[in-house]
């Protein structure tokens, strides 16, 4: 069944447009990942869902309902979450205060069952929780960010390159944490990757974006096998890939 | 020693006024970064508000003293937040993510229209009151020189005090005021974390306006005299002492009023009266030099 339904969606900064028409769609249960080199667009997408920048043409339909004039709070209200572009944690706030800003929307009887859950997914924020978030470390400002974002306990997690800057041993983390997300928390994920190899390995299904347009798109397995992708977007990951499968 | 306890006293009153307005700038500074000209205006509001306020009482005949204060009290910290919230809404919404020198200018443009369109509904002339209060306690004597705290003083004071208390709470403890502090570091992603941007910058301009409005009462009851003009140097004067707590800190704004209150009263008293001004932004300027941020004011020093 379709959670996010995307069709002929553009949007622009100004005169710039970024998104030329783009249809993507989400099924209830899945992980589908969307990737494409820099500036194809693909951050623009996630932030054209939660309604900045507005969809200027075509429709976003969530759970049955057309949100693409909505305004950003009430999108989020309505079950999406988004760990952006940038982590854009609060710096001159502790771990703790950053988390409970993730938690304003949704209501305070879960506060303490959430905390426990992303706790357990992430034990050194819990470590951390009076430490300001500026003063974090790059890979637990990402931990932080994701935490944050599942604190409003959304039915769709968009995450924005979560692996960015991240040492492979903590990239292989993160990638098991989503997949742990999903499945034992049923939240539906929408990811952008640059890491394609990995992303297209974890997703159910795939995206290819390019110039603001989806290029192509399939199961992972079909994406990764496929000769154009895996010389456009998997270049050094071939031996990687040989070694593991 | 009388004298400089009298001078202290005076200041602090003095004080408590800018302390209360500076809070205006703080919190719509620390939220949209801009510097809301108007908001002296608003206190001066406030004050008219408060003296027909005081007129329609007397006219319907409520001449008890704590009754009468407390019914101008809760009139103005309701009716003067409409004019700051329709100032942000008519004239800086619109405005909002256009270059800052629009919206200071619009700032500007809004004080001399607030001042022009009071001075046309209300008059030209200064609108004396007679005291409210009278009375208070003699707590020092020395020669021929008493010191005296009036009940105005002290209630000056206790309003005041619980009202800042009651604002750092909010701030702290409340989801509006966490709301505000995500706003204050990061508009977009307050937004994406469910956060009605829009309301929570419009309930800003509210708590800003009806602390500048029992600014406004403050001043109307202990001087005895305003017009329409009362709210540009009391406002540059606060935002002289947001800048000098350090711009965008509350804590800051409190103590940034107060000694602005403080080096006002106490240049006058013993070096010269004119001079009084350039007391205060003298000490602005010197602050600012050896710290930029303001007093209390937190530097920018964090990787994000
Ligand atoms: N705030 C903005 N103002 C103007 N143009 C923008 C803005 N944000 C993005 N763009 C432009 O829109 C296009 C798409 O940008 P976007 O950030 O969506 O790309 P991306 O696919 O996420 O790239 P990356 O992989 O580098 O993150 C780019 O050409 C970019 O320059
Ligand atoms: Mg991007």
């Amino acid at each position: 069944m379709t959670m996010l339904s995307i069709t002929g969606v553009h949007a622009f900064y100004g005169h710039i447009e970024a998104l030329r028409g783009v249809d993507v769609e989400v099924k209830h249960g899945e992980i589908v990942t969307l990737i494409g080199a820099n500036g194809a667009g693909k951050s623009t997408l996630l932030m054209t869902i939660c309604g900045n920048p507005r969809a200027a043409k075509g429709r976003i339909v969530f759970d049955g309902e057309d949100i693409s004039a909505k305004p950003t709070h009430e999108i989020i209200r309505s079950g999406i979450a988004q760990a952006p572009e940038g982590r854009r944690i609060f710096p001159h706030m502790t771990v703790m205060e950053n988390l409970l800003m993730g938690a304003i929307t949704s209501e305070p009887r879960y506060l303490d069952e959430d905390l426990e859950k992303v706790f357990a997914l992430f034990p050194i924020l819990k470590e951390r929780r009076e430490q300001r978030g500026g003063t974090l470390s790059g890979g637990e400002q990402q931990m932080l960010a994701i935490a944050r974002a599942l604190m409003s306990r959304p039915r769709l997690l968009l995450l924005d390159e979560p692996s960015l800057g991240l040492a492979p041993m903590l990239v292989k983390q993160i990638f098991s944490v989503i997949k742990a997300i999903n499945a034992e928390q049923n939240v539906t994920v929408f990811l952008v990757e640059q890491n394609a190899y990995h992303a297209l390995r974890l997703a159910h299904r795939g995206y290819v974006m390019a110039n603001g347009r989806i290029l192509m798109s399939g199961t992972g397995k079909e994406l990764l096998a496929n000769e154009e992708i895996r010389s456009a977007y998997l270049e050094g990951a071939r031996d990687t890939k040989g070694r593991r499968s | 020693m009388a004298y400089f306890t009298q001078q202290l006293i005076n200041g602090l009153t003095l004080g408590s006024i800018y302390g209360l307005i500076a809070i205006g700038y703080t919190l719509v500074y620390g939220i949209i970064g801009m510097i809301n000209f108007a908001h002296g205006e608003i206190f001066m509001i406030g004050a008219f508000i408060s003296i027909i306020a005081f007129l329609v009482l007397g006219i319907l005949g409520v001449t008890w003293i704590p009754l009468a204060l407390l019914i101008v009290l809760i009139a103005t910290m309701i009716l003067t937040p409409v004019y700051g919230w329709a100032l942000e809404r008519v004239a800086y919404r619109p405005l909002r993510g256009s270059p800052r020198l629009a919206a200071l200018i619009t700032a500007i443009g809004m004080s001399i229209f607030l001042q022009n369109y009071v001075q046309l509904v209300q008059g030209a002339r200064i609108k004396p009151m007679q005291p409210v209060i009278s009375g208070g306690f003699e707590i020092m004597r020395e020669g021929s020189f008493t010191v005296a705290l009036s009940y105005l003083q002290i209630l000056i004071f206790v309003v005041t005090v619980v009202l800042m208390v009651v604002f750092t709470l909010v701030i702290a403890r409340t989801e509006l005021g966490r709301a505000q502090r995500a706003c204050e570091q990061d508009l977009g992603m307050a937004a994406l974390l469910g956060i009605d941007v829009d309301r929570t910058i419009s309930l800003t301009f509210v708590m800003g306006a009806a602390l500048a409005s029992v600014a406004g009462l403050i001043f109307l009851i202990n001087y005895g005299v305003i017009d329409f003009y009362i709210g540009f140097l009391a406002g540059i004067k606060a935002f002289t002492a947001a800048v000098l707590g350090g711009i965008g800190s509350l804590p800051g704004a409190m103590l940034g009023g107060l000694l602005i209150g403080l080096i006002e009263s106490f240049w006058s008293a013993y070096f010269t009266v004119e001079y009084k001004d350039v007391a205060a932004y003298s000490v602005l300027v010197l602050v600012l030099i050896f710290r930029p941020t303001g007093l209390l004011g937190k530097p920018d020093i964090e990787k994000v």
